[in-house]
Protein backbone atom coordinates (compact mmCIF):
# COMPACT_ATOMS: atom_id res chain seq x y z
CA UNK A 1 0.00 0.00 0.00
CA UNK A 2 2.81 2.35 0.84
CA UNK A 3 5.88 2.37 -1.33
CA UNK A 4 7.41 -1.06 -1.40
CA UNK A 5 5.42 -2.29 1.56
CA UNK A 6 3.68 -5.57 0.96
CA UNK A 7 -0.03 -5.27 0.80
CA UNK A 8 -1.24 -6.23 4.23
CA UNK A 9 -4.97 -6.44 4.55
CA UNK A 10 -6.42 -3.03 5.22
CA UNK A 11 -10.05 -3.90 4.76
CA UNK A 12 -11.88 -1.08 6.47
CA UNK A 13 -13.82 -1.88 9.55
CA UNK A 14 -17.37 -1.22 8.54
CA UNK A 15 -19.13 -2.81 11.47
CA UNK A 16 -21.46 -0.18 12.84
CA UNK A 17 -20.35 1.42 16.05
CA UNK A 18 -22.69 1.50 19.02
CA UNK A 19 -24.89 4.53 18.90
CA UNK A 20 -24.95 4.57 15.13
CA UNK A 21 -27.82 6.44 13.54
CA UNK A 22 -30.00 3.52 12.52
CA UNK A 23 -31.87 5.20 9.67
CA UNK A 24 -28.71 6.54 8.05
CA UNK A 25 -28.58 6.27 4.28
CA UNK A 26 -26.56 3.20 3.32
CA UNK A 27 -23.60 3.88 1.06
CA UNK A 28 -24.15 2.99 -2.58
CA UNK A 29 -21.40 0.56 -3.40
CA UNK A 30 -17.86 0.86 -2.20
CA UNK A 31 -16.39 4.32 -2.16
CA UNK A 32 -13.35 4.99 -4.29
CA UNK A 33 -9.85 4.97 -2.92
CA UNK A 34 -7.12 7.49 -3.63
CA UNK A 35 -3.71 6.77 -5.06
CA UNK A 36 -0.71 9.11 -5.14
CA UNK A 37 2.27 8.27 -7.35
CA UNK A 38 5.53 10.12 -6.78
CA UNK A 39 3.67 13.29 -5.92
CA UNK A 40 5.79 16.40 -5.34
CA UNK A 41 4.89 20.03 -4.79
CA UNK A 42 7.35 22.89 -4.72
CA UNK A 43 6.87 26.61 -4.50
CA UNK A 44 9.01 29.31 -6.07
CA UNK A 45 10.33 31.64 -3.42
CA UNK A 46 12.90 34.44 -3.42
CA UNK A 47 15.72 32.02 -2.50
CA UNK A 48 14.85 29.67 -5.36
CA UNK A 49 12.68 26.58 -5.18
CA UNK A 50 11.22 25.31 -1.95
CA UNK A 51 10.09 21.68 -1.90
CA UNK A 52 7.13 21.08 0.37
CA UNK A 53 6.29 17.54 -0.69
CA UNK A 54 8.54 15.09 -2.47
CA UNK A 55 8.33 11.50 -3.67
CA UNK A 56 5.03 10.74 -2.02
CA UNK A 57 3.55 7.32 -2.78
CA UNK A 58 0.37 6.74 -0.83
CA UNK A 59 -2.71 4.68 -1.38
CA UNK A 60 -5.88 5.20 0.60
CA UNK A 61 -7.99 2.07 0.48
CA UNK A 62 -11.69 2.27 -0.13
CA UNK A 63 -13.46 3.27 3.07
CA UNK A 64 -10.22 3.62 4.98
CA UNK A 65 -9.56 6.39 7.47
CA UNK A 66 -6.03 7.73 7.18
CA UNK A 67 -4.63 10.43 9.42
CA UNK A 68 -1.70 12.63 8.44
CA UNK A 69 0.50 14.10 11.14
CA UNK A 70 3.77 15.95 10.94
CA UNK A 71 5.60 19.05 12.12
CA UNK A 72 4.41 22.39 10.79
CA UNK A 73 5.72 23.00 7.30
CA UNK A 74 5.78 19.29 6.42
CA UNK A 75 3.17 19.85 3.74
CA UNK A 76 0.26 18.00 5.31
CA UNK A 77 -2.22 20.72 4.41
CA UNK A 78 -0.66 20.98 0.95
CA UNK A 79 -1.24 17.24 0.54
CA UNK A 80 -4.91 17.69 1.39
CA UNK A 81 -5.27 20.63 -1.00
CA UNK A 82 -3.68 18.56 -3.77
CA UNK A 83 -6.15 15.71 -3.30
CA UNK A 84 -9.00 18.24 -3.07
CA UNK A 85 -7.94 19.58 -6.47
CA UNK A 86 -7.44 23.08 -5.05
CA UNK A 87 -3.75 22.86 -5.96
CA UNK A 88 -1.82 20.86 -8.52
CA UNK A 89 1.24 18.72 -7.90
CA UNK A 90 4.49 19.95 -9.46
CA UNK A 91 5.05 16.37 -10.54
CA UNK A 92 3.42 13.01 -10.00
CA UNK A 93 -0.15 11.84 -10.39
CA UNK A 94 -3.11 11.68 -8.04
CA UNK A 95 -5.86 9.22 -8.93
CA UNK A 96 -9.28 8.85 -7.43
CA UNK A 97 -10.86 5.53 -8.30
CA UNK A 98 -8.39 5.08 -11.12
CA UNK A 99 -8.96 8.41 -12.90
CA UNK A 100 -6.28 11.08 -12.71
CA UNK A 101 -7.30 14.27 -10.97
CA UNK A 102 -7.41 17.48 -13.03
CA UNK A 103 -9.12 19.86 -10.61
CA UNK A 104 -11.80 19.74 -7.95
CA UNK A 105 -13.73 16.51 -8.22
CA UNK A 106 -17.42 15.99 -7.47
CA UNK A 107 -16.54 12.79 -5.66
CA UNK A 108 -14.49 14.59 -3.02
CA UNK A 109 -15.59 16.96 -0.29
CA UNK A 110 -13.55 19.06 2.09
CA UNK A 111 -14.13 20.39 5.58
CA UNK A 112 -11.60 22.96 6.70
CA UNK A 113 -10.23 23.98 10.06
CA UNK A 114 -12.52 27.03 9.92
CA UNK A 115 -16.16 26.24 9.20
CA UNK A 116 -16.15 28.59 6.17
CA UNK A 117 -19.91 28.92 6.20
CA UNK A 118 -21.57 31.66 4.16
CA UNK A 119 -22.62 34.18 6.83
CA UNK A 120 -25.73 35.30 4.91
CA UNK A 121 -27.18 31.80 4.65
CA UNK A 122 -28.92 29.77 7.33
CA UNK A 123 -27.18 26.57 8.42
CA UNK A 124 -29.71 24.62 6.34
CA UNK A 125 -28.91 26.60 3.19
CA UNK A 126 -25.19 26.31 3.93
CA UNK A 127 -25.45 22.54 4.09
CA UNK A 128 -27.48 22.61 0.86
CA UNK A 129 -24.47 24.24 -0.85
CA UNK A 130 -22.72 20.89 -0.62
CA UNK A 131 -25.44 18.98 -2.50
CA UNK A 132 -24.29 17.62 -5.85
CA UNK A 133 -25.37 19.69 -8.89
CA UNK A 134 -28.72 18.66 -10.22
CA UNK A 135 -30.12 17.33 -6.96
CA UNK A 136 -33.90 17.63 -7.02
CA UNK A 137 -35.52 20.15 -4.70
CA UNK A 138 -37.43 17.70 -2.51
CA UNK A 139 -34.62 15.19 -2.54
CA UNK A 140 -32.13 17.90 -1.58
CA UNK A 141 -34.28 19.19 1.24
CA UNK A 142 -34.73 15.65 2.55
CA UNK A 143 -30.98 14.99 2.45
CA UNK A 144 -30.14 18.28 4.20
CA UNK A 145 -32.69 17.55 6.90
CA UNK A 146 -31.23 14.09 7.40
CA UNK A 147 -27.67 15.44 7.63
CA UNK A 148 -28.63 18.16 10.09
CA UNK A 149 -30.19 15.44 12.20
CA UNK A 150 -27.06 13.33 11.87
CA UNK A 151 -24.85 16.12 13.23
CA UNK A 152 -27.43 17.13 15.84
CA UNK A 153 -28.38 20.49 14.34
CA UNK A 154 -32.01 19.89 13.35
CA UNK A 155 -33.09 22.54 15.87
CA UNK A 156 -30.65 25.11 14.43
CA UNK A 157 -31.53 24.76 10.73
CA UNK A 158 -32.87 28.30 10.46
CA UNK A 159 -30.02 29.99 12.36
CA UNK A 160 -27.22 31.98 10.76
CA UNK A 161 -23.57 30.95 11.34
CA UNK A 162 -22.90 33.93 13.61
CA UNK A 163 -25.76 32.87 15.86
CA UNK A 164 -24.26 29.47 16.69
CA UNK A 165 -21.21 28.24 18.61
CA UNK A 166 -17.93 27.22 16.98
CA UNK A 167 -18.72 23.56 17.51
CA UNK A 168 -22.12 23.89 15.87
CA UNK A 169 -20.63 25.76 12.92
CA UNK A 170 -18.05 23.03 12.52
CA UNK A 171 -20.75 20.37 12.58
CA UNK A 172 -22.62 22.29 9.88
CA UNK A 173 -19.41 22.42 7.86
CA UNK A 174 -19.07 18.66 8.21
CA UNK A 175 -22.71 18.18 7.18
CA UNK A 176 -22.09 20.37 4.11
CA UNK A 177 -19.15 18.16 3.11
CA UNK A 178 -21.27 15.04 3.65
CA UNK A 179 -24.08 16.48 1.53
CA UNK A 180 -22.19 15.50 -1.60
CA UNK A 181 -22.16 11.87 -0.42
CA UNK A 182 -18.44 12.09 -1.04
CA UNK A 183 -16.47 9.00 -1.84
CA UNK A 184 -13.42 10.78 -0.49
CA UNK A 185 -13.81 13.05 2.51
CA UNK A 186 -10.90 15.40 3.22
CA UNK A 187 -10.66 16.98 6.66
CA UNK A 188 -8.07 19.68 7.34
CA UNK A 189 -7.58 19.89 11.10
CA UNK A 190 -11.36 19.85 11.35
CA UNK A 191 -11.56 19.98 15.13
CA UNK A 192 -8.40 21.97 15.81
CA UNK A 193 -10.14 25.19 16.76
CA UNK A 194 -12.63 23.56 19.13
CA UNK A 195 -12.40 23.20 22.88
CA UNK A 196 -11.15 19.85 24.18
CA UNK A 197 -14.54 18.41 25.15
CA UNK A 198 -16.25 19.42 21.91
CA UNK A 199 -13.32 17.95 20.01
CA UNK A 200 -13.81 14.52 21.62
CA UNK A 201 -17.51 14.61 20.82
CA UNK A 202 -16.81 15.57 17.21
CA UNK A 203 -14.37 12.68 16.86
CA UNK A 204 -17.04 10.24 17.98
CA UNK A 205 -19.54 11.89 15.66
CA UNK A 206 -17.18 11.48 12.73
CA UNK A 207 -16.73 7.78 13.53
CA UNK A 208 -20.50 7.29 13.79
CA UNK A 209 -20.94 8.93 10.41
CA UNK A 210 -18.20 6.82 8.91
CA UNK A 211 -19.80 3.68 10.28
CA UNK A 212 -23.13 4.70 8.76
CA UNK A 213 -21.75 5.93 5.43
CA UNK A 214 -18.27 4.52 5.03
CA UNK A 215 -16.33 6.91 2.82
CA UNK A 216 -12.60 7.11 2.34
CA UNK A 217 -11.38 9.72 4.80
CA UNK A 218 -8.11 11.62 4.93
CA UNK A 219 -7.78 13.69 8.07
CA UNK A 220 -4.92 16.11 8.61
CA UNK A 221 -4.32 16.79 12.27
CA UNK A 222 -1.67 18.05 14.65
CA UNK A 223 -3.16 15.95 17.43
CA UNK A 224 -1.45 12.55 17.60
CA UNK A 225 -4.07 11.17 19.97
CA UNK A 226 -6.82 12.20 17.59
CA UNK A 227 -4.98 10.51 14.72
CA UNK A 228 -4.67 7.25 16.66
CA UNK A 229 -8.26 7.35 17.85
CA UNK A 230 -9.74 7.92 14.40
CA UNK A 231 -7.50 6.30 11.84
CA UNK A 232 -6.77 2.88 10.43
CA UNK A 233 -3.35 4.18 9.50
CA UNK A 234 -1.34 7.21 10.49
CA UNK A 235 1.12 8.78 8.05
CA UNK A 236 3.93 10.78 9.60
CA UNK A 237 5.39 13.35 7.21
CA UNK A 238 8.75 15.01 7.71
CA UNK A 239 9.59 18.60 7.00
CA UNK A 240 11.92 18.74 4.00
CA UNK A 241 13.47 22.00 5.14
CA UNK A 242 16.41 20.46 7.03
CA UNK A 243 16.69 17.44 4.78
CA UNK A 244 18.89 16.69 1.81
CA UNK A 245 17.58 16.82 -1.75
CA UNK A 246 17.01 13.06 -1.76
CA UNK A 247 14.71 12.97 1.28
CA UNK A 248 11.12 11.94 0.77
CA UNK A 249 8.15 13.37 2.58
CA UNK A 250 6.83 10.16 4.08
CA UNK A 251 8.74 9.39 7.28
CA UNK A 252 6.67 6.70 8.94
CA UNK A 253 3.46 4.74 8.53
CA UNK A 254 1.71 3.32 11.55
CA UNK A 255 -1.01 0.72 11.22
CA UNK A 256 -3.23 1.34 14.21
CA UNK A 257 -4.28 -1.94 15.83
CA UNK A 258 -7.74 -2.84 17.03
CA UNK A 259 -11.19 -1.93 15.83
CA UNK A 260 -13.16 1.23 16.34
CA UNK A 261 -14.48 2.57 18.58
CA UNK A 262 -11.15 2.46 20.34
CA UNK A 263 -10.46 2.79 24.01
CA UNK A 264 -8.84 6.18 24.43
CA UNK A 265 -6.84 4.80 27.36
CA UNK A 266 -5.62 1.75 25.45
CA UNK A 267 -2.08 0.81 26.39
CA UNK A 268 -0.98 0.07 22.83
CA UNK A 269 -2.27 3.44 21.65
CA UNK A 270 -0.36 5.16 24.43
CA UNK A 271 2.85 3.48 23.25
CA UNK A 272 2.13 4.39 19.64
CA UNK A 273 1.49 7.92 20.76
CA UNK A 274 4.92 8.15 22.35
CA UNK A 275 6.38 6.60 19.23
CA UNK A 276 4.72 9.14 16.96
CA UNK A 277 5.53 12.08 19.19
CA UNK A 278 9.17 11.05 19.08
CA UNK A 279 8.89 11.03 15.33
CA UNK A 280 7.67 14.60 15.61
CA UNK A 281 10.69 15.44 17.73
CA UNK A 282 8.86 15.73 21.03
CA UNK A 283 10.39 14.31 24.18
CA UNK A 284 7.71 12.52 26.17
CA UNK A 285 9.63 12.04 29.46
CA UNK A 286 8.39 8.48 29.66
CA UNK A 287 10.26 6.22 32.06
CA UNK A 288 9.71 3.00 30.15
CA UNK A 289 11.53 2.66 26.88
CA UNK A 290 9.23 3.81 24.18
CA UNK A 291 11.04 2.11 21.36
CA UNK A 292 9.36 -1.21 22.10
CA UNK A 293 6.18 -0.81 20.17
CA UNK A 294 3.48 -3.34 20.62
CA UNK A 295 3.62 -6.40 18.46
CA UNK A 296 0.02 -5.91 17.34
CA UNK A 297 0.84 -2.72 15.44
CA UNK A 298 2.98 -2.39 12.38
CA UNK A 299 5.22 0.56 11.85
CA UNK A 300 7.05 1.04 8.61
CA UNK A 301 10.01 3.38 8.74
CA UNK A 302 11.18 5.35 5.75
CA UNK A 303 14.59 6.79 6.57
CA UNK A 304 15.35 9.95 4.69
CA UNK B 1 -37.52 59.41 19.42
CA UNK B 2 -34.50 59.75 17.13
CA UNK B 3 -36.64 61.65 14.68
CA UNK B 4 -37.61 64.09 17.43
CA UNK B 5 -33.99 64.51 18.55
CA UNK B 6 -32.96 65.15 14.96
CA UNK B 7 -35.58 67.88 14.62
CA UNK B 8 -34.30 69.86 17.61
CA UNK B 9 -31.44 71.66 15.85
CA UNK B 10 -33.38 72.63 12.69
CA UNK B 11 -36.16 74.06 14.89
CA UNK B 12 -33.64 76.10 16.90
CA UNK B 13 -32.10 77.40 13.67
CA UNK B 14 -35.53 78.26 12.32
CA UNK B 15 -36.39 80.15 15.52
CA UNK B 16 -33.07 82.03 15.48
CA UNK B 17 -33.58 82.86 11.83
CA UNK B 18 -37.05 84.23 12.55
CA UNK B 19 -35.78 86.29 15.51
CA UNK B 20 -32.80 87.91 13.75
CA UNK B 21 -34.90 88.80 10.71
CA UNK B 22 -38.00 90.00 12.58
CA UNK B 23 -35.92 92.27 14.82
CA UNK B 24 -34.06 93.48 11.72
CA UNK B 25 -30.78 92.54 13.35
CA UNK B 26 -29.80 91.42 9.85
CA UNK B 27 -31.19 93.53 6.98
CA UNK B 28 -33.79 91.78 4.79
CA UNK B 29 -31.81 92.20 1.57
CA UNK B 30 -29.10 90.01 3.07
CA UNK B 31 -31.26 87.49 4.89
CA UNK B 32 -35.00 87.43 4.30
CA UNK B 33 -37.15 85.80 6.97
CA UNK B 34 -38.56 82.28 6.83
CA UNK B 35 -41.98 83.61 5.88
CA UNK B 36 -40.55 85.51 2.90
CA UNK B 37 -38.95 82.28 1.71
CA UNK B 38 -42.31 80.51 2.07
CA UNK B 39 -43.91 83.32 0.07
CA UNK B 40 -41.29 82.89 -2.63
CA UNK B 41 -42.19 79.22 -2.75
CA UNK B 42 -45.91 80.02 -2.92
CA UNK B 43 -45.31 82.48 -5.73
CA UNK B 44 -43.34 79.92 -7.76
CA UNK B 45 -45.98 77.25 -7.11
CA UNK B 46 -48.71 79.64 -8.25
CA UNK B 47 -46.88 80.21 -11.52
CA UNK B 48 -46.58 76.44 -11.85
CA UNK B 49 -42.78 76.63 -11.95
CA UNK B 50 -41.58 75.12 -8.68
CA UNK B 51 -42.91 71.62 -9.37
CA UNK B 52 -41.28 71.70 -12.78
CA UNK B 53 -37.91 72.81 -11.38
CA UNK B 54 -38.00 70.10 -8.75
CA UNK B 55 -39.18 67.43 -11.18
CA UNK B 56 -36.48 68.14 -13.73
CA UNK B 57 -33.76 68.14 -11.06
CA UNK B 58 -35.00 64.90 -9.52
CA UNK B 59 -35.21 63.30 -12.95
CA UNK B 60 -31.64 64.31 -13.76
CA UNK B 61 -30.34 63.01 -10.44
CA UNK B 62 -32.14 59.68 -10.70
CA UNK B 63 -31.17 59.07 -14.34
CA UNK B 64 -27.54 60.02 -13.75
CA UNK B 65 -27.45 58.01 -10.54
CA UNK B 66 -28.83 54.86 -12.16
CA UNK B 67 -26.61 55.08 -15.24
CA UNK B 68 -23.49 55.89 -13.23
CA UNK B 69 -24.18 53.15 -10.67
CA UNK B 70 -24.82 50.43 -13.22
CA UNK B 71 -21.63 51.25 -15.11
CA UNK B 72 -19.82 51.57 -11.78
CA UNK B 73 -20.95 48.08 -10.71
CA UNK B 74 -19.95 46.54 -14.03
CA UNK B 75 -16.49 48.13 -14.06
CA UNK B 76 -16.02 47.28 -10.37
CA UNK B 77 -16.72 43.63 -11.16
CA UNK B 78 -14.05 43.65 -13.88
CA UNK B 79 -11.45 45.45 -11.76
CA UNK B 80 -12.30 43.66 -8.51
CA UNK B 81 -12.45 40.12 -9.84
CA UNK B 82 -9.74 39.95 -12.49
CA UNK B 83 -6.12 40.77 -11.96
CA UNK B 84 -5.74 41.78 -15.61
CA UNK B 85 -8.73 44.12 -15.38
CA UNK B 86 -7.25 45.69 -12.28
CA UNK B 87 -3.84 46.22 -13.89
CA UNK B 88 -5.33 47.59 -17.11
CA UNK B 89 -8.09 49.85 -15.83
CA UNK B 90 -7.23 50.96 -12.33
CA UNK B 91 -4.49 53.55 -13.09
CA UNK B 92 -6.64 55.27 -15.72
CA UNK B 93 -9.70 55.30 -13.50
CA UNK B 94 -7.68 56.67 -10.59
CA UNK B 95 -6.47 59.52 -12.81
CA UNK B 96 -9.98 60.28 -14.10
CA UNK B 97 -11.25 60.25 -10.54
CA UNK B 98 -8.76 62.98 -9.66
CA UNK B 99 -10.37 65.35 -12.18
CA UNK B 100 -12.60 67.86 -10.34
CA UNK B 101 -16.23 67.68 -11.39
CA UNK B 102 -16.38 71.19 -12.83
CA UNK B 103 -13.48 70.47 -15.15
CA UNK B 104 -15.74 68.16 -17.16
CA UNK B 105 -18.37 70.81 -17.81
CA UNK B 106 -16.80 72.70 -20.74
CA UNK B 107 -15.94 69.46 -22.51
CA UNK B 108 -19.38 67.94 -21.97
CA UNK B 109 -21.07 71.09 -23.24
CA UNK B 110 -18.89 71.12 -26.35
CA UNK B 111 -19.52 67.47 -27.05
CA UNK B 112 -23.13 67.04 -25.93
CA UNK B 113 -24.46 70.62 -26.11
CA UNK B 114 -26.48 72.26 -23.36
CA UNK B 115 -29.17 69.58 -23.43
CA UNK B 116 -30.10 66.95 -20.89
CA UNK B 117 -27.34 64.61 -22.08
CA UNK B 118 -24.48 66.75 -20.83
CA UNK B 119 -26.04 67.18 -17.37
CA UNK B 120 -26.98 63.53 -16.96
CA UNK B 121 -23.52 62.49 -18.13
CA UNK B 122 -21.89 64.74 -15.56
CA UNK B 123 -24.11 63.33 -12.79
CA UNK B 124 -23.40 59.79 -13.98
CA UNK B 125 -19.67 60.52 -13.73
CA UNK B 126 -20.27 61.72 -10.19
CA UNK B 127 -22.27 58.62 -9.26
CA UNK B 128 -19.88 56.21 -10.98
CA UNK B 129 -16.83 56.71 -8.78
CA UNK B 130 -18.19 56.02 -5.28
CA UNK B 131 -19.86 52.82 -6.50
CA UNK B 132 -16.81 51.74 -8.46
CA UNK B 133 -14.32 52.43 -5.66
CA UNK B 134 -16.23 50.78 -2.80
CA UNK B 135 -17.43 47.75 -4.75
CA UNK B 136 -14.10 47.05 -6.49
CA UNK B 137 -12.29 47.20 -3.14
CA UNK B 138 -14.90 44.96 -1.51
CA UNK B 139 -14.67 42.38 -4.29
CA UNK B 140 -10.91 42.35 -3.99
CA UNK B 141 -11.15 41.72 -0.25
CA UNK B 142 -13.71 38.93 -0.16
CA UNK B 143 -12.59 36.27 2.30
CA UNK B 144 -10.50 33.94 0.08
CA UNK B 145 -11.52 31.08 2.37
CA UNK B 146 -15.14 31.41 1.31
CA UNK B 147 -14.25 31.54 -2.37
CA UNK B 148 -12.09 28.46 -1.97
CA UNK B 149 -14.88 26.64 -0.15
CA UNK B 150 -17.15 27.54 -3.05
CA UNK B 151 -14.66 26.15 -5.55
CA UNK B 152 -14.49 22.96 -3.49
CA UNK B 153 -18.20 22.51 -3.96
CA UNK B 154 -17.93 22.88 -7.70
CA UNK B 155 -18.82 26.56 -8.11
CA UNK B 156 -17.19 28.29 -11.07
CA UNK B 157 -17.48 31.59 -12.92
CA UNK B 158 -21.03 32.88 -12.89
CA UNK B 159 -22.32 30.44 -10.26
CA UNK B 160 -19.40 31.35 -7.97
CA UNK B 161 -20.13 35.06 -8.50
CA UNK B 162 -23.85 34.64 -7.87
CA UNK B 163 -23.51 32.34 -4.87
CA UNK B 164 -20.53 33.81 -3.03
CA UNK B 165 -18.92 36.92 -4.43
CA UNK B 166 -22.03 39.00 -5.05
CA UNK B 167 -23.76 38.28 -1.71
CA UNK B 168 -20.47 38.93 0.09
CA UNK B 169 -20.31 42.49 -1.26
CA UNK B 170 -23.98 43.44 -0.84
CA UNK B 171 -23.23 45.68 2.18
CA UNK B 172 -20.51 47.50 0.22
CA UNK B 173 -22.76 47.88 -2.82
CA UNK B 174 -25.40 49.53 -0.67
CA UNK B 175 -22.99 51.94 1.01
CA UNK B 176 -21.45 52.71 -2.38
CA UNK B 177 -24.91 53.50 -3.74
CA UNK B 178 -25.64 55.85 -0.85
CA UNK B 179 -22.40 57.72 -1.43
CA UNK B 180 -23.17 57.82 -5.15
CA UNK B 181 -26.59 59.34 -4.54
CA UNK B 182 -25.13 62.12 -2.41
CA UNK B 183 -22.51 62.72 -5.08
CA UNK B 184 -25.26 62.80 -7.75
CA UNK B 185 -26.96 65.74 -6.01
CA UNK B 186 -23.60 67.48 -5.74
CA UNK B 187 -22.94 67.09 -9.45
CA UNK B 188 -26.51 68.11 -10.27
CA UNK B 189 -25.93 71.56 -8.87
CA UNK B 190 -22.59 71.78 -10.66
CA UNK B 191 -24.32 70.92 -13.92
CA UNK B 192 -27.29 73.21 -13.46
CA UNK B 193 -25.33 76.18 -12.15
CA UNK B 194 -23.46 76.52 -15.38
CA UNK B 195 -25.80 75.78 -18.18
CA UNK B 196 -29.49 75.31 -17.68
CA UNK B 197 -32.87 76.95 -18.01
CA UNK B 198 -34.61 74.80 -15.43
CA UNK B 199 -33.93 73.02 -12.18
CA UNK B 200 -32.89 73.93 -8.66
CA UNK B 201 -29.37 74.86 -9.77
CA UNK B 202 -30.91 77.20 -12.29
CA UNK B 203 -32.97 78.87 -9.54
CA UNK B 204 -29.74 79.38 -7.56
CA UNK B 205 -27.89 80.93 -10.47
CA UNK B 206 -30.80 82.98 -11.77
CA UNK B 207 -31.66 84.32 -8.32
CA UNK B 208 -28.08 85.31 -7.65
CA UNK B 209 -28.20 87.52 -10.73
CA UNK B 210 -31.56 89.03 -9.71
CA UNK B 211 -30.61 89.41 -6.07
CA UNK B 212 -33.46 87.13 -4.94
CA UNK B 213 -31.94 85.87 -1.70
CA UNK B 214 -35.31 84.38 -0.71
CA UNK B 215 -35.29 82.08 -3.74
CA UNK B 216 -31.64 81.13 -3.12
CA UNK B 217 -32.57 80.08 0.39
CA UNK B 218 -35.61 78.24 -0.94
CA UNK B 219 -33.44 76.27 -3.39
CA UNK B 220 -30.94 75.40 -0.66
CA UNK B 221 -33.68 74.20 1.69
CA UNK B 222 -35.24 72.16 -1.12
CA UNK B 223 -31.88 70.57 -2.00
CA UNK B 224 -31.40 69.63 1.66
CA UNK B 225 -34.88 68.14 1.89
CA UNK B 226 -34.70 66.23 -1.39
CA UNK B 227 -31.23 64.90 -0.61
CA UNK B 228 -32.36 63.70 2.81
CA UNK B 229 -35.51 62.16 1.36
CA UNK B 230 -33.74 60.11 -1.34
CA UNK B 231 -31.07 59.12 1.18
CA UNK B 232 -33.76 57.97 3.60
CA UNK B 233 -35.39 55.83 0.91
CA UNK B 234 -32.05 54.15 0.18
CA UNK B 235 -31.51 53.81 3.93
CA UNK B 236 -34.71 51.79 4.23
CA UNK B 237 -33.64 49.57 1.36
CA UNK B 238 -30.26 49.17 3.02
CA UNK B 239 -31.82 48.04 6.29
CA UNK B 240 -33.82 45.38 4.48
CA UNK B 241 -30.87 44.18 2.41
CA UNK B 242 -28.49 44.06 5.36
CA UNK B 243 -30.93 42.03 7.42
CA UNK B 244 -30.91 39.49 4.61
CA UNK B 245 -27.29 39.56 3.46
CA UNK B 246 -25.01 40.71 6.26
Amino acid sequence: MIGDMTSTATAPDLSPAPGTDADATPARGRPNGVRLDQVARSFDIAQGRHDVLRGLDVELGSGEIVAVVGPSGCGKSTLLRLIAGLDRPSSGVIRIGGTALTGTDPRTAVAFQEPRLLPWRTLEKNVALGLPRGTGRTEGRERVRHLLQLVGLEHAAELRPREVSGGMAQRASLARALARSPEVLLLDEPFGALDALTRLRMQDLLLEIHAAEPTTILVVTHDVEEALYLADRVLLLRSLREEGPEARSLARVVDVPGTRPRDRADHTLAELRVHLLEGLGVTTHQTTTASTTSTTSTTTEFPS
Amino acid sequence: MRLAAGAVLPLIILAAWQIVTATELVPAYRLPGPLTVLQAAAELIERGELGLHIAISVQRVLLGFVIGSVIGLAVAAIVGLSRAGDALLNPTLAALRAVPSLAWVPLLILWLQIGEESKITLIAIGAFFPVFTTVAAALRHIDPHLVEAGRCFGLRGWSLFRTIQLPAVVPSVVSGLRLALAQAWLFLVAAELIASSMGLGFILNDSQQNGRVDRILLAIVLLALLGSLTNAVLGLAEKKLLRRWA
